[in-house]
C-alpha cells in the first residue's frame, strides 16, 4: 500500500500506509489525522481538506482540475503554486512517499 | 461517573459528538449504538457516487477500526435502544439484544428516515427509498437489469437519481407533485432551470404529478399509475418524497417534540438536561441567529451541532452559530446553496443559466440572506465567507458576473 506522510500545522509528521483508490483526505480523516476537515465528505464542495504538496510530487500528483481551482481560489489559507484539495488526490503506486503539508486554516 | 456517556444513533452526527468528546478532552467511558450493521459512514454519496460505481463501501466508512479503538469509542452496531431507565444522575438503555447500557448523560443523533408513499402497490419489489446503505444496496442490486426508473420527488435525493440514472443510459421520468422542483430549498429561477437541464440530458418531468397506484405483475413493481388514468412503464421506482425525524428513544424518554422533531435549545440541550440532541431528528433555535425554530437536513448541521451538543455534555456550554449549507451533484450540476433564504424579498441573477452556470443571491431588505450556486464554486466560496461573517454585497453590483463576488463584500 502507498504511504502518504503528513505535516500537521504544528511541524510534526504522520505517515499512513493508503488504501489504492483512497484519497489523501480519506486515509488521513480515516485515521484521525486533525487539521484536515472534509465538511462535505470529497465532494469538492467545501474547500475545507487543503493541502500544500511538496515539490518533489508536485509534477507526478499534477495540478488541480477547473472546479477544483475555482474552490482553492476561496479556501481560508491562500492558496500556493502546489495547492490542492486533498479529496482529489486518489492515491496509487506512483504517489508512494508522498509528502503533503495541511493548511493551517481549512475554515 | 460511571456510565460515562452513551451516543444513540451512530450517523454523521452520533460519530461527530464521539470525536469532539475525545478532541475536547473527555475521558470517560463513550459507547456509540446503532442500529445499522456497519460502523458510522457517509450517507451523501450513496445517492452519487456509490450508485454510479465510483465509491465502494469501504470507502464511505468515516473511520477505520483503529480510531474507534484508539479513542475509546465503543461501538454497539446492529442494535437498537427499547427501553430506557433515567434518574436524576443518569440512567441504563436496554437494547433489542438484551444488552444493558449504563450512562451519566446522554447524546441524541438519531437521524430520520424516508417519509413511506402508502398507495396500494407500495409494498411490490422495486418500490425503494434512499437513505441508509441497505437502501442503497437494494437499489444497485436492481440497477443494471433497469430499463426504466421512475423517481417519485423532485428534491434533491430524486434528481440525484434520476442524473445517475440517465448518465447510465436509462429511460427516467420524476413525478413532482409541487409545481416546480426543489421548492422547499430553491426560489422558482433555480427550480426551473433544474427542470429544463435535467430535461435536456433526457429525462422526463411531471409536474403537478398525482400518483395513485403502482402497478405491478404481483411481485414487481412494472409501472405508476397516475390519477389522469396514464401509466408510467418502471422497472423500479425510487421514492424520494423527505423524511420524517427519529423520535423513538426522546418519546420513551418523554422529551419535548416540536413539528415532530425533537426540540433543543441553543446549546443543542433537550427539554431534560442530561440529554443533548444534534442533527437531522432535531428542530433548533435558527443558528443564523434570525428568530425562529429550523430543522435542518445537511451534513453541515449534523456536523457543527454536533460538536455544540459535545461541549454542552461536557459543561464547556457554546451558544450554537453557524451558516447552513448544502449541496446536491446532478450529473454535471453542481449546485451549492449557502445561508437560508425564507423570508427573501428580492433576488439577484448572475451569470447565464443557459450555460449551466449561474448564482441567484437572495436578499432580504437590501442585505444578502443566501445563494444558490450552479457551477459556481467561486461565487459560492465568496458567498459563503460573506454570510458567515455577517457581511453583505450589493445587489446592483452583484449582477455584473464580469466582476468577482469575492471583490464586492462589504459591511
Amino acid at each position: 500500500m502507498p504511504q502518504v506522510t503528513y505535516i500537521l500545522p504544528d511541524g510534526s509528521e504522520t505517515t499512513l500506509e493508503a488504501r489504492d483508490g483512497d484519497s489523501v483526505m480519506e486515509t488521513a480523516v480515516k485515521n484521525g489525522v486533525k487539521g484536515i476537515v472534509a465538511e462535505c465528505g470529497g465532494a469538492c464542495s467545501c474547500a475545507t481538506c487543503h493541502v500544500f504538496v511538496d515539490e518533489a510530487f508536485a509534477d507526478v500528483v499534477g495540478g488541480p482540475g477547473d472546479l477544483e481551482d475555482d474552490m482553492l481560489d476561496g479556501a481560508a489559507c491562500d492558496r500556493r503554486d502546489t495547492s490542492r484539495l486533498s479529496c482529489q488526490i486518489k492515491m496509487c503506486a506512483d504517489f508512494d512517499g508522498l509528502r503533503v503539508e495541511i493548511a493551517p486554516k481549512q475554515v | 461517573m460511571s456510565g460515562g456517556i452513551l451516543i444513540i444513533g451512530a450517523g454523521q452526527s452520533g460519530m461527530q459528538i464521539a470525536d469532539t468528546l475525545r478532541e475536547e478532552g473527555f475521558d470517560g467511558a463513550i459507547t456509540l449504538v446503532g442500529d445499522e450493521s456497519i460502523p458510522p459512514y457517509q450517507r451523501p454519496p450513496l445517492s452519487k457516487a456509490y450508485l454510479y460505481g465510483d465509491a465502494d463501501e469501504e470507502s464511505l466508512q468515516f473511520r477505520n477500526e483503529k480510531f474507534y479503538a484508539d479513542n475509546r469509542i465503543e461501538l454497539v452496531l446492529g442494535d437498537a435502544i427499547v427501553g430506557v431507565e433515567l434518574g436524576k444522575e443518569g440512567g441504563a438503555a436496554t437494547t433489542a439484544s438484551g444488552r444493558q447500557l449504563k450512562f451519566d448523560r446522554m447524546a441524541l443523533a438519531p437521524g430520520s428516515v424516508p417519509r413511506k408513499l402508502d398507495i396500494p402497490g407500495s409494498n411490490l419489489d422495486g418500490v425503494l427509498y434512499m437513505r441508509s446503505i441497505a437502501d442503497a444496496r437494494a437499489l444497485k442490486s436492481r440497477w443494471s437489469d433497469a430499463e426504466s426508473v421512475v423517481v417519485i420527488g423532485g428534491g434533491f435525493i430524486g434528481l440525484e437519481v434520476a442524473a445517475v440514472a440517465r448518465k447510465a443510459g436509462k429511460k427516467v421520468t420524476v413525478l413532482e407533485g409541487a409545481d416546480r422542483m426543489m421548492a422547499r430549498a430553491v426560489c422558482p429561477i433555480t427550480s426551473e432551470f433544474f427542470k429544463a437541464a435535467h430535461e435536456r440530458r433526457g429525462a422526463d418531468i411531471v409536474l403537478n404529478a398525482r400518483i395513485d397506484h403502482f402497478e405491478g405483475d404481483g411481485t414487481r413493481v412494472t409501472g405508476v399509475a397516475l390519477q389522469d388514468g396514464s401509466v408510467i412503464a418502471a422497472d423500479i421506482v425510487m421514492v424520494g418524497i423527505g423524511v420524517l425525524a427519529r423520535t423513538e428513544v426522546a418519546n420513551l424518554l418523554g422529551l419535548e417534540l416540536a413539528n415532530g422533531a425533537i426540540l433543543v435549545d441553543e446549546f443543542a440541550q433537550t427539554s431534560n438536561p442530561l440529554i443533548v440532541a444534534a442533527g437531522d431528528a432535531v428542530m433548533l433555535p435558527n443558528p443564523t441567529g434570525a428568530e425562529g425554530l429550523v430543522r435542518l437536513e445537511s451534513v453541515q448541521n449534523a456536523v457543527d451541532q454536533a460538536k455544540t451538543a459535545a461541549k454542552t455534555l461536557i459543561g464547556k456550554r457554546e451558544v450554537y452559530r453557524a451558516l447552513p449549507w448544502f449541496w446536491s451533484d446532478q450529473a454535471d450540476l453542481k449546485l451549492q446553496i449557502a445561508g437560508l433564504s425564507t423570508g427573501y424579498d428580492q433576488t439577484v441573477l448572475r451569470g447565464n443559466p443557459d450555460q449551466d452556470a449561474f448564482s441567484v443571491l437572495y436578499y432580504k431588505n437590501g442585505r444578502l440572506l443566501a445563494i444558490d450556486c450552479v457551477n459556481q464554486v467561486s461565487d459560492f466560496m465568496a458567498a459563503k465567507r460573506c454570510l458567515t461573517s455577517g457581511q453583505t454585497i450589493d445587489p446592483i453590483a452583484a449582477a455584473d458576473s464580469s466582476v468577482a463576488l469575492k471583490t464586492l463584500i462589504t459591511e
